[in-house]
This record gives C-alpha cells, structure tokens and sequence, in this order.
C-alpha cells in the first residue's frame, strides 16, 4: 500500500554536527491520520519540518525520499518544492499566539494564498474564506475577518489556523502540537474539531503530539519516536493493545490514566532508556552515523 | 478625546521646547566673542560711529531687553532684519528652505532605497559571503562622516571621473523660469520630467554623500530585524503556503520589521539635515545651511536666530510625524 505521504530513509543532520534524524520511514495513507510520538527532541517537529520544507538553514538532509502525492519533493528545485508544498499540503501551527501576522487582519491571512498562490478570484477565495471560518464555528465571521489577530483569543486564533489550513483543500495537513499551547478545555474543542473537519474534507492527517491521550483519540496509526529514531510503527488498536517495543510500553506507562492518575504516572525506567539508547547507537553504528 | 488631549500636550511640548532653543541660541549668539558691529565698521572707525551703531541695532540695550523686544516681536511673526544681506530674516530663511527640504528628502529618499536593499539582500542570503558582504560594507559607510564622504564624492565623480556636477543646485545654462523655490516639485508637477531629471542629477552628489551614512544605519537595524522577524512562526507559516522566500521577507517581515528602524530614520534624518550644513557648503549648494554658515561668518545674529529656529521647527514636526507614522502602521497602538 503506498501512502498519500510516503518518507523513505529520511536522514538529516546538523551541518558539520550530528545527525537529528536516522532513516526515518513512514507513511500517511490519504485521509488517516498517522501520529508521532516521542519525548521532546526526538525529532518528531523536525519530521514535520521537513515535509514541509521549513526546516532551518542549519540542518541539511544527508539522504532519503519524501514523496507528496506521488512526487518526491527532495528532487524538485527548491522554488517549484514550495509551490507543490503550498498547492498540497497545509501546516496547523503550534502557538496561535504567534502564528498569525500581528500586522495583517484575519482575512486576507486566509484569502491571499487561495489568490496568489492557487489563483482564485477575490470573490471566490473571500466567499470561501467565509464559508470555512463558518465551518470552524466561529461566530460573527465578517466582524473576525476584519480583526487583527491581537483582537481575538487564543481559542479563536487557533480556529482561524484551523479554517486557513483547511481553505486551500489540501491533501495533507501537518498538526504540530495544535493544542499543547491551549488550556485544557479548550485543548478537548480543538482536537474534536479538527477531527471533525478533517473527515469532511478527506485530508489526510500527519499528527505531532507528545501527547498519547491525544492520540488514542484522533488517529488510526502511530510511529514511536526515540532519539531521531523510529522505535515502533503500528496501527492504533494494537498499540495500545500490545505494544511491541519496551520504550512504547514505557511511553505507555507513563501516560496519566483516569481511573488512577498517580499509580499511573510512571516515569520512563532507567534500564528502557538504557536499552533504547543501545539500539539507537548499534543502529548508528551499522548505517554509519556520528552519534 | 485622549487622542485630541495626546496631541494637545504635543504641540505644548513643541512650544515649550522652540522656547527653550531660542533662549539658548539668543544667548549663546551673544556671548560668544565677536559681534556684528565690528564686521560692519571698515578700520579706523571711531568710538562714536561705534557708539552711534550699537544704538541703532539696540545693542546698548541690556541682554535681556533685547531677548524681550526680539522674543515678542518673533511672536508677532518678525523675525527681524538681516544685518549683512539686509532683507528680513523670514523671506531669506524660507526662501531657502525648499532648497534644504529637497535635498534632504533626496537624501533619505536614497538612504531607504539603498539601506532597504542592504538589508533585504543580507536577509535573503543570510548566513553567507553576502551577507557577511552587506556587512563589512555597512560597517566601512558608517564609520566615515558624510562630509568625508562628500570629499571622496568629489574626488571621484567630480575631479578623476567628472560624471556628476558637483557645485550649485541648477546648472547657469538651465533654460525654465521657476514660480516657486520647491525645483524638483514644481518641475515635476509641471510634468517638465526632463527638467526633475537635471536637478536631480546636480543635487545626487551632496544628496548620496548625506544618505551613505544613514543608508549603512538602515542597513544594519532592518538587516537584524528582518532576521530576527524570519524565525517567527507565522514567517514559518507563510512559507509552507508556497511563497518564495523574497515575497515571505518583504510582504510577511518587512511590515513588522520595519517599525523600530522607521523610529530611527525619525531621529536620524534630523543628523542628516543637520548635516546639509557642512554638504551644502562643500557642493556650494544653495540652502538653508549654507546661508547658515555665511550668517555665523558675518555674525548676523538676527539671521542665525531665525535659522536655528527653524532647524528646531523642522525637527520637532518630523518628530511629530514618525511618531503618527508609527502608530498607523502598528494595529496595537493603533486600537490602543
């Protein structure tokens, strides 16, 4: 089976430094939702990143395929990329705070891409934009897109991000940690609505989150993340079922439940990590990376 | 209301701080050595042709009698009577304040242009050899002053390669009758684009020598910015929507980027026409400065007086005016 996105390989490092990422693989079937997981500097933004071409300059990919809708990015010229990005895949932002241009109103944040990069008509891309700030359930939509994002809170700030992603219908979104910024009942709006609007419009879903509540909720597949390395790849059920690596059955472990918040909340175990790392360095040793 | 109020204390602040300039002008003027008296008498004139003069220009009165009768009659619009070119002081100094207006806005016009380019292109190729060249280049134009800058103008494209002229505002053998003392304007709004073409052409020497400096300023703040602007999210945002990284800078950075240097372009454009001082007597420009500079020769104090003042109008409406630009740009002080 052969995903909507499709990573072979993908290796990245720091220029003259070590390497971020080892031969990541993993695929986003169109319209699933794949997770990834992982500690925080495992990788798993830069993952994100690199798909979507906004990787910073210090990090250079060593080797590896990525390939959008049936086209891999790596081997287009770096202009064409980001227009075949900008055409297919959509990015929902961490930080709603500051993802929004302070000196730009609502609208034309949403309306300007649909006219200069995909080439709709004023008219077209206004009525759409106001058709998806509708679907996103934000009230009083001509008045928001009039605002400048320091007019409007946080909650509603991420919705706009929401519409605008979704306003180009693209084939693919990255969500980046969309609600870690968020306070916890906004946090639960979010994610249902994101849900809800990715299986109206049949997107598929690459869903960053170290957050495995979360993911339990929103996706049909996941890879385990660990130190630039995926440690475990598998469908959602069977996860959570029988995880097959111990890391992921630490993860698991680790993971606040309900019914008993405190005998629940068990740290990742010394010896996992341990042996985690052993792997990750024979890995390393075998494909010949610095470490 | 509190916008009216804002602006209420501004002009007062205005007042008092034009009040406080012609105070210390009136002063300073006249305890410096030298006085206007002696450079009207030829030698050998006798104490009571002396005497006689002093009375004439009031100058037996006290120091502060003087301020009293100078003070009220500015306030009645009089700015007196120049004592060497003997025409009064008002219609000389605005007769030649388009001229310093002109070159000025030139001036920063070429400052933005140039600054704004430096700075666009270091973003672009940041972490580069162009970079690292925008650089070295701003550093060098910074350190040197305009009116060294004005000399190796001179040399180069007036003495060694004479490309540019490098003396007066219009050429002796100009053939149009000006109605007004804005040049460039007027010929622009009579549509005369050859004419705007040869007085930009005679005034782009002092113009750049003023610029360069501020240009290298420009340069640097936006530069830093504009980078700083690059690693924001909706910046990251922009990207993944398919912009080339040129739009991303200019239509998604530049706006926020913008606002500290505009600040200082504010503050610095009052240096640069203060600068047109030494530039316009370097290229024998016909301006507000270089009758300054012929006023403080001939100790004409009455004509200094009124240059000083209004060099200090000037900058406290320019001040005045970026700090409005300011708040239009920036939506949150504009709702503020």
């Amino acid at each position: 089976m052969s995903g909507f996105l499709d990573i072979k390989g993908l290796t990245l490092r720091l220029r003259g430094g070590p390497t971020i990422l080892r031969s990541v693989s993993l695929r986003v079937a169109s319209g699933k939702v794949h997770g990834l997981v992982g500690e925080s500097g495992a990788g798993k933004s830069t993952i994100g990143k690199a798909v979507l071409g906004t990787l910073p300059r210090a990090i250079e990919i060593t080797g590896g395929e990525i390939w959008l809708d049936g086209v891999n990015l790596l081997a287009l010229p770096p202009r064409e990329r980001r227009r075949r990005i900008g055409a297919t895949a959509a990015l929902i932002p961490q930080d709603p705070l500051t993802a929004l241009n302070p000196s730009k109103r609502i609208g034309p944040q949403i309306t300007r891409r649909l006219i200069d990069i995909l080439g709709w008509s004023k008219a077209d891309a206004n009525r759409r934009a106001r058709d998806i700030l509708d679907e996103v359930h934000i009230p009083d939509v001509a008045r928001v897109m009039r605002s400048y994002p320091h007019e409007l809170s946080g909650g509603m700030r991420q919705r706009v991000l929401i519409a605008s992603a979704f306003a180009a219908e693209p084939k693919l979104i990255v969500a980046d940690e969309p609600t870690t910024a968020l306070d916890v009942t906004v946090q639960k709006q979010i994610l249902r609505l994101i849900n809800e609007m990715r299986a109206r419009h049949g997107t598929a879903l690459l869903f960053v989150t170290h957050d495995l509540g979360v993911v339990s909720k929103v996706c049909n597949s996941l890879s385990v993340l660990y130190a630039g390395k995926v440690v475990e790849e598998a469908q959602m059920h069977r996860f959570f079922t029988q995880p097959i690596h111990p890391y992921s059955r630490a993860l698991l472990a680790a993971t606040p439940t309900y019914l008993d918040p405190d005998g629940s909340l068990q740290p990742v175990p010394a010896e996992v990590i341990q042996e985690v790392e052993t792997e990750v360095h024979q890995h390393a040793q075998r494909a010949g990376y610095d470490v | 209301m509190t916008l009216l109020r804002a602006l209420f204390m501004r002009l007062l602040t205005m007042a008092i701080t034009l009040f406080g300039v012609a105070v210390v002008v009136f002063f300073l003027i006249r305890v410096v050595p030298g006085n206007p008296i002696a450079m009207m008498l030829p030698p050998g004139a006798t104490e009571e042709d002396i005497t006689r003069l002093q009375a004439l220009y009031g100058f037996d009165k006290s120091l502060f009698q003087q301020f009293l009768i100078w003070g009220g009659d500015v306030l009645r619009g009089d700015f007196g009577t120049s004592i060497s070119l003997r025409q009064p002081v008002s219609e000389l100094v605005l007769g030649r304040l388009p001229a310093t207006l002109e070159l000025s806005l030139f001036a920063l016009v070429i400052a933005i242009l140039l600054g704004g380019l430096m700075a666009f292109l270091g973003t672009l190729y940041r972490h580069s050899m162009a970079e690292a060249a925008v650089d070295v280049t701003s550093g060098t134009a910074l350190s040197v002053p305009d009116f060294l800058w004005a000399l190796v103008l001179i040399l180069l494209f007036g003495v060694l390669w004479p490309v540019f002229s490098i003396s007066g505002r219009v050429s002796p053998s100009l053939d149009f009758d000006f109605a007004t003392n804005f040049y460039i304007i007027e010929a622009a709004l009579r549509l005369r684009f050859d004419v705007v073409g040869h007085l930009l052409g005679r005034s782009f020497m002092p113009a750049l020598a003023l610029a360069i400096p501020l240009a290298a300023i420009i340069a640097q703040l936006l530069k830093q910015s504009l980078k700083e602007t690059m690693h924001l999210d909706y910046v990251t945002l922009a990207r993944t929507k398919g912009y080339s990284e040129t739009w991303v800078i200019l239509s998604e950075a530049l706006p926020n980027a913008v606002l500290p240097t505009l600040t200082l372009i504010g503050v610095q454009f009052t240096f640069l026409i203060g600068g047109t001082v030494i530039i316009e007597r370097l290229f024998s420009y016909e301006g507000l400065g270089n009758m300054a500079i012929d006023a403080v020769i001939n100790r004409d104090l009455p004509l200094i007086q009124g240059i000083v003042l209004l060099f200090a109008a000037l900058f406290t409406v320019i001040n005045l005016v970026v700090d409005m630009l300011c708040v239009i740009l920036n939506p949150k002080l504009r709702h503020a």
